[in-house]
């Protein structure tokens, strides 16, 4: 059981957190142009943090207790092929669902 | 040519927006279910929703405060997620840091994942969009997107426990982030970045409480602007 203390700090601290780390730059630093190097850097954020973010939920899947199953791995797989060959998100997502329910199914 | 209206702005935002809906509902119910499984009732799961904005954040938040860590573990991990926030901010400074005062003051609050996406790629294939109709186009995507994060996370708490485990609902989540990175995947320099930042990810795990996943991130974007450059100096001697 969540401790309500904590999860009212939790909420509070995170969107008051969440909400100057969307500021800063918009609101303080203002319209002074970044630098080329920085530019050349941000591009390769969203880039860098989903796969890092969502590499270990794919090997490691909370729902099996940690271990790689052939399901989750194929259907992480199926929507990455989509999602690069279609650039299309939602042919991605469904790619992603299909081999993960049609495995599911079958095994 | 004819600049179109601030309202036909908002409105071809919206039009951008509304796809994204889908994108981010299954997070949005996905977050009310979870939430409620783990004992949060109506009033806190929405607060979480209406005061964070934040999926990615929200979820690790969550999974940690059930696995009982400590408060500012909590905190410090959900906030590293949202770390790519002030790169977006940073992002569309130069576009949008000369707007009223009252126009950024919103703009942060809505500053989402797909409202970045959409707005820098129609800010950098029309730089010359004036002040007034980048803000309103802004505005226009974010719209469906917030109103779609508090509705399917109500959506999600409304349901809450009922939906079977049969249907693997743990694994919308990773399917969902890898359909937004996939399309994403343009050169070979976003390719090296995302190869570093899974290996590093998946390498670093034993870093405590999710620190790993800032370093991986920041290979990625090392990697990335470093490839690109390599890039730029084959074709331009």
């Amino acid at each position: 059981m969540i401790d309500r203390w904590q999860l009212w700090v939790v909420i509070a601290g995170l969107g008051l957190g969440s909400y100057a780390m969307r500021f800063v730059f918009m609101g303080l630093v203002g319209r002074r142009p970044l630098p080329e190097w920085a530019l050349r850097h941000l591009r390769y954020t969203a880039v860098s943090i989903f796969p890092a973010l969502v590499a270990p939920l794919v090997v490691w899947p909370e729902a099996t207790g940690g271990t790689l199953d052939a399901p989750r791995g194929l259907a992480a797989l199926a929507a990455l092929a989509a999602g690069i060959l279609t650039r299309n998100v939602f042919a991605s997502m469904g790619a992603g669902a299909l081999v993960l329910f049609a495995m599911l199914y079958w095994f | 040519m004819t600049l179109p209206t601030e309202n036909a702005t908002f409105w071809r935002g919206v039009v951008d927006g509304l796809p994204f809906v889908l994108v981010s509902a299954p997070f949005g119910v996905l977050f009310g279910v979870l939430a409620t499984e783990g004992g949060l009732n109506l009033l806190e799961i929405l607060s979480f929703s209406l005061v964070v904005v934040a999926g990615a954040a929200q979820f690790t938040a969550l999974q940690l405060m059930l696995d009982n860590a400590p408060t500012i573990v909590v905190l410090a991990s959900a906030l590293a997620v949202n770390l790519r926030l002030v790169m977006y901010s940073a992002g569309l400074a130069p576009h949008l840091g000369g707007a009223p005062l009252k126009a950024r003051l919103a703009a942060a609050y809505m500053l989402v994942d797909p409202v970045y996406a959409l707005t820098a790629a129609r800010y950098d294939a029309q730089p010359s969009m004036p002040m007034p109709l980048k803000v309103a186009y802004f505005f226009g995507t974010a719209a469906p997107v917030m109103i779609g994060w508090f509705a399917s996370t109500l959506i999600g708490a409304a349901l809450g426990t009922q939906i079977p485990e049969a249907y693997a609902l743990d694994f919308a989540l990773p399917i969902a982030f890898i359909a937004m990175a996939g399309p994403m995947m343009r050169t070979a320099a976003h390719m090296a970045a995302a190869f570093v930042a899974v290996v590093l990810a998946l390498s670093l795990t034993w870093l405590p409480y999710g620190t790993g996943l800032l370093v991986a991130g920041l290979g990625g974007m090392l990697t990335g602007a470093r490839v690109e450059l390599m890039q730029r100096e084959r074709i331009t001697p």
